[in-house]
């Protein structure tokens, strides 16, 4: 796998330009439903995901994280405020910003390289050069040996590097992903984190990153965005100024990281407190879970 | 399949488990039925049916008899018939609800309405507004198949991962593409289980329409189908040509489904990798 790391193909020259591509968000608000049973998820939130570096945002869990990545999508529409990718608002869902979902959303009646070709197909792009990335994509995330099988032949890690290959055949200028390792067991976690960053490494493209966890937060992010609890808004933002690339055993002995990871647990806790106090089970849970690391 | 493993498949243990039960039930049946020889006391209902070695030699008589043969055509026909029109009617009509809210909110509530009637409960209507007894027939084992059909369908299209859409959409599809390559994949694992279980409902509602209508329009005899067959057995006293009647259904229901099993295997092939 790291030899495919570092192999260069002249197919993708292309897509190893560096785009610069830059999200912001101002003053953003959604609720859910209506009247007196409006729910308000995302309230006053301004953030930017700024242009080739790697955006993580954490905070609690159901602390609204996951719409926040609908609008950025373009999949729902904001109540007011205004989401723009390089100046234009984001209206509808487009190749320029790929979603990666909590839970693997290939499709599972296409093999392995059916699922990666299924961009350049849906748009009518099925040309040499197309074909010619896929192989590529398949040799980089090392599935060429598994690009006839199903997805549910697959380890999820596997699936996790197979959806990243579908997303990267598209050149989307900004990465999104949602929890994307959640549900792995910590070995291919780990393995996975210190993949991804490889990749990220490669061409430093806009990505942004949603994650409930710290260690995997401060391992993978550039700049760290901080969360409030429900509704959701920037609650800080953080640069994390470890130098790349880093490697799983740096990071866990590095004094800096240590003192970002306190600095972030006492900011997370602090908003955990405060929807404890609101009698959220979810941040109870949350609160018990982070107490118990801290120790 | 190559020959070994055909071999291997019928001399598995689960196949000689399955063997074993089924000799050992006609052994049952055998010593029940001939009871009253036996015992000289008659066992309560196995002492009523005819024993299993007459049911064989009847039915030994009937394998060169062309009539019987045509019974199993004609309900194969009839069968066919109504499921093929069922699915033809029922997919497009399940996945047009799926997709369409307006089409769904009209036609729905009028479905629903419609839906819980038995299909027998349509016989006398169907025959008095249909021309020709065969097509109330059809159209009866039609409506066995239809409803399943158009459920599952429904089901199926309407419980797609929202995030397979929302991928497709961000990846750029056109509505048609997403229609073709994501609702239709997605859904078709439903289209195979409605089928399957349509197509038991039309075996069941096929025998019951042919023993009602008196076996269709050759007015019984050689065109009757199996159910007719059964049915004319009883009138005529052949008991035990009214066990070779069922079993014959046992059979040719089997075999269908068997057909749908396999016709739905090679369409989802993802499926058979769990």
């Amino acid at each position: 796998m790291n030899t495919s790391l570092t192999e260069e193909s002249p197919a993708l020259t292309s897509a190893r330009e560096q785009n610069t591509s830059e999200i912001v968000a101002k003053n953003i608000y959604k609720s859910y439903g209506a009247g007196p049973f409006a729910k308000e998820v995302v309230s006053d939130c301004s953030f930017t995901i700024e242009s080739n570096k790697l955006t993580v945002m954490i905070g609690p869990s159901g602390c609204g994280k996951s719409t926040l990545i609908q609008l950025i999508a373009g999949f729902e529409a904001t109540d007011s405020g205004e989401i723009t990718l390089n100046g234009s608002p984001i209206t509808d869902p487009g190749k320029d910003r790929l979603v990666l979902f909590q839970e693997s959303a290939l499709f599972p009646w296409m093999t392995t390289y059916d699922n990666i070709m299924y961009g350049p197909r849906a748009r009518g792009e099925d040309t040499k050069d197309a074909a010619d990335q896929a192989e590529f994509l398949l040799n980089k995330v090392g599935l060429d040996a598994f690009r006839d099988k199903y997805p549910q032949q697959l380890s999820g890690g596997m699936q996790r590097r197979a959806e990243l290959a579908r997303a990267m055949i598209n050149k989307p200028e900004v990465m999104i992903l949602d929890e994307p390792f959640r549900g792995l067991d910590n070995m291919s976690k780990e393995l996975m984190w210190e993949y991804y960053a490889g990749l990220y490494e490669e061409d430093r493209n806009t990505n942004f990153f949603v994650t409930t966890d710290i260690d995997e937060a401060i391992f993978l992010a550039d700049r760290l965005l901080i969360m409030t609890n429900l509704p959701t808004s920037t609650r800080s933002v953080i640069e994390i100024d470890i130098p790349r690339p880093r490697t799983i055993e740096e990071v866990v002995n590095s004094a800096r990281a240590n003192e970002i990871k306190k600095e972030v647990m006492t900011l997370l806790h602090e908003e955990a407190m405060k929807s404890f106090s609101g009698g959220s089970k979810a941040a109870a849970d949350f609160l018990d879970a982070y107490s118990k690391r801290a120790d | 399949m190559s020959l070994k493993k055909f071999a291997d498949k019928i001399f598995s243990r689960a196949a000689l488990r399955g063997i074993v039960a089924i000799v050992i039930f006609l052994i049952i049946w055998e010593i029940g039925a001939r009871s009253e020889q036996l015992f000289g006391y008659r066992f309560p209902f196995l002492g009523l049916v005819p024993p299993p070695s007459d049911v064989l030699v009847s039915w030994a008589g009937l394998i060169g008899d062309p009539s019987y043969w045509q019974s199993w055509y004609m309900s194969f026909l009839r069968v066919f018939g109504g499921f093929i029109a069922a699915m033809l009617i029922g997919i497009p009509l399940g996945l047009f609800m799926a997709v369409n809210k307006t089409f769904y909110g009209m036609y729905f509530p009028t479905f629903e309405i419609l839906r819980p009637i038995p299909p027998l409960a349509w016989v006398p209507a169907s025959i008095i507004f249909w021309p020709t007894q065969e097509l109330s027939i059809a159209f009866v084992t039609f409506l066995g198949a239809f409803y399943t059909i158009v459920i599952n369908v429904l089901g199926g299209a309407r419980s797609i991962n929202k995030q397979f859409l929302q991928a497709a959409q961000s990846m750029g599809a056109s509505q048609w593409d997403i229609f073709r390559r994501i609702v239709l994949p997605a859904t078709l694992p439903s289209i195979v289980v409605g089928s399957a279980v349509g197509m038991g409902i039309t075996w069941e509602v096929v025998v019951a329409a042919e023993m009602i209508s008196g076996g269709g329009s050759s007015g019984g005899g050689a065109g009757g189908g199996l159910g007719f067959f059964i049915w004319s057995s009883y009138v005529g006293g052949s008991y035990e040509q009214i066990i070779v009647g069922m079993i014959s259904i046992g059979i040719a229901g089997y075999l269908s489904s068997e057909l749908l099993r396999q016709a739905g295997g090679l369409l989802t092939p993802w499926l058979k990798t769990r």
